[in-house]
């Protein structure tokens, strides 16, 4: 049904079919979906689409928008023109730890740019492109919030803040070694190295 | 507020219940009408902390009480303005004061059901506040019939997607109903169709939290604390070339020169640099050299209140804002700083009006010519003639936010730009190896 609005995406019928939240992730839907008076339910989909991303893969395909519209009962457009304008939906496939720099002012002051240079050498990538190996995406992000502890990097749910060298090295050397993706409920390594 | 930050376990409810927390739901349910709570906060001269400063109490004396319609209160946890940290402080450490604000403030307004909404970034914060709030209904400060009183209230928290402008407080309203965050055009105010049409208060995290201590000390003597209109304390986030970045709750009052060289706070600049400008309330606030931030042009001291930082109007003041303070030191470069401002605002604008969606797009553009070397002198008239001709021309304050910073650089540090533009070569010592300095 939702074919149409998805803009250059190909919308894959049969994929739709085969998308399911699982248990767990539904029993989540719907505590998000209980917040809100009966009739406002809508009101889930900037909470919910954050489960949604991290239960497919770490982005939001047409046919996950689709579903997640069916969810909650509303059009496939009004999860679209939604997901297209918060950053922290990806409308494209993504790396398995997706490494947010924050750039702004007090971050660029403290050094930023070396970071991103640095991780731009070390993964051999320039920012917004996934490693080949699908481990890492490279992203700069507007302020997070993190001024007094800058500089400073985001993956899943985890700040790390005062980097340096040193710091990012570690970081990136155990998330290759574990391997697994990072979404946004994720807080290991939070500020611990 | 915070004077309790640094006690083990104080985010957790026994601790905070220890510490005299939840002390004015108690006070209010038992002893207080709503109207009297509002009343208290009035006579408290409390002014909103998210940045416009706004009185807190007429704000909510603004609150549309039609029979049969219910009234939400909503606090902004977006806090995304760039220098400002101070609520995630806040949410961090004392989560409780955030949720014992909500509920006395939600039985001022009659509120049944409020929403604290949090930015997606601060995922982790959200979760330290939804554990807060399980911990305050098991105890039975959330639910029904608190206190065994006929007052009964849900709170619940929402994260958002990633968006500054739902930080406007109407973006914020239309992020919260499930769409994209582009404000609303006032009037009507929230306060009248606010959340889902009903009448609804927006308060930032740090005004909710003050209502605590207003209620407890009462109006009249919270108004005691700071200095004639600036009431209270307030939490400035310190960052930039200080030794002592963080998180600081001061008494409104005090001089801007003790809040930047005296230990307790900031403890001076960075490696014996000397001060070069200071931008005192978020990124939106117009930048001040120096000699500007600690004095006023009339030679007085500057102080850390609304009226002295504000004192000169944007010829030579600025404002107090959110309390994001960025230090900068000597080698900064005006310029550069400027530029991550604005590509900030681009990336930020919600689209909706011209002058901001296309002008702030224009800015960056013009400011990366200063940095890579092909800017002409006359493109600092350019940048000029456009910031003034985004200024209240769009329907949030956005478009003044963008405009403001590059107004400011240009009236206070304008030879800085014509420098670049005659030398056709950007340096930028700022920051070339900073980081070095860090790890060694």
């Amino acid at each position: 049904m939702g074919a149409q609005v998805h803009g250059t995406q190909d919308f894959d019928q049969k994929k739709r079919t085969e998308i399911k939240f699982s248990d767990a992730a539904m029993a989540t839907v719907k505590e998000i979906i209980s917040h809100y008076p009966e009739s406002k339910i809508k009101s889930a989909l900037l909470p919910v689409l954050h489960v949604a991303q991290a239960e497919f893969g770490g982005w939001l395909s047409p046919e996950v928008m689709d579903y997640v519209a069916d969810v909650l009962k509303i059009k496939p457009i009004e999860v679209f023109e939604v997901a297209s304008f918060y950053t922290m939906y990806n409308l494209k496939p993504v790396g398995k730890c997706v490494l947010e720099v924050c750039q702004t002012s007090s971050c660029w002051l403290n050094g930023a740019e070396d970071i991103v240079k640095y991780i731009e050498k070390k993964l051999n990538i320039k920012v917004g492109e996934t490693t080949k190996d699908g481990m890492f995406t490279l992203k700069v992000a507007e302020c997070l919030g993190s001024c007094g502890t800058a500089p400073m990097l985001q993956c899943g749910a985890s700040y790390h803040e005062n980097l340096t060298y040193d710091k990012v090295d570690k970081l990136l050397d155990k998330y290759k070694s574990e391997g697994r993706q990072r979404n946004y409920t994720d807080l290991d390594y939070h500020n611990t190295l | 507020m915070i004077h309790n930050d640094k006690v083990p376990g104080i985010a957790t409810l026994e601790v905070y219940r220890a510490h005299g927390g939840y002390a004015s739901v108690e006070k209010a349910l038992k002893n207080m009408t709503p109207d009297q709570v509002t009343d208290e906060v009035k006579k408290s001269g409390l002014r909103g902390r998210g940045g416009a400063g706004f009185p807190t109490g007429l704000k909510w004396s603004f609150l549309a009480k039609p029979e049969g319609v219910p009234r939400y209160l909503v606090c902004n946890a977006d806090e995304s303005e760039p220098g400002t940290f101070k609520d995630r402080y806040l949410m961090e450490v004392i989560p409780h004061a955030l949720i014992e604000g909500m509920i006395t403030s939600s039985y001022a307004l009659g509120a049944k059901v409020s929403y604290i909404y949090i930015r997606g970034e601060y995922f982790y914060v959200a979760r330290i506040v939804e554990n807060a709030i399980k911990e305050a209904y098991a105890a039975g400060w959330l639910g029904k019939n608190i206190l065994g009183t006929d007052f009964s209230h849900d709170c619940y928290v929402q994260v958002g997607g990633g968006a500054y402008i739902c930080g406007e407080e109407t973006g914020l309203l239309e992020s919260l109903e499930g769409k994209r965050g582009n404000p609303r055009i006032k009037p009507p105010f929230p306060a009248v169709a606010g959340l889902w049409g009903c009448p609804t208060v927006v308060n930032n995290v740090e005004t909710i939290a003050a209502v605590c201590p207003i209620v407890m000390m009462g109006g009249e003597e919270y108004a005691k604390i700071g200095i004639g209109k600036s009431t209270g304390t307030k939490l400035i986030s310190a960052s930039g070339h200080i030794n002592k970045p963080g998180t600081y709750e001061i008494e409104l009052g005090i001089p801007v020169e003790e809040f930047i060289y005296s230990d307790e706070y900031c403890g001076g600049i960075r490696n014996g640099k000397k001060m070069k400008a200071v931008v005192a309330g978020g990124s939106s606030v117009p930048i001040l050299p120096t000699e500007l931030i600690l004095k006023t042009a009339k030679g007085e001291p500057r102080l850390m209140t609304y009226e002295s930082l504000a004192d000169g109007g944007f010829q030579t003041g600025t404002m107090l804002g959110s309390g994001g303070f960025i230090v900068m030191d000597e080698d900064t470069s005006i310029v550069k700083n400027l530029f991550t401002f604005t590509r900030f605002y681009h990336h930020e604008s919600c689209g909706q009006c011209s002058p901001c969606r296309e002008g702030t797009g224009w800015m960056e553009k013009i400011l990366k010519k200063f940095l890579n070397g092909t800017a002409v002198e006359s493109d600092v008239e350019l940048l000029w003639d456009i910031q003034s001709k985004i200024e209240g021309k769009t329907i949030c304050p956005l478009g003044e936010a963008a405009a403001w910073p590059v107004a400011a650089a240009i009236r206070h540090f304008k030879q800085e730009f014509i420098d670049i533009a005659k030398s056709k070569k950007f340096v930028d010592v700022s920051h070339y190896n900073r980081l070095n300095k860090i790890t060694a």
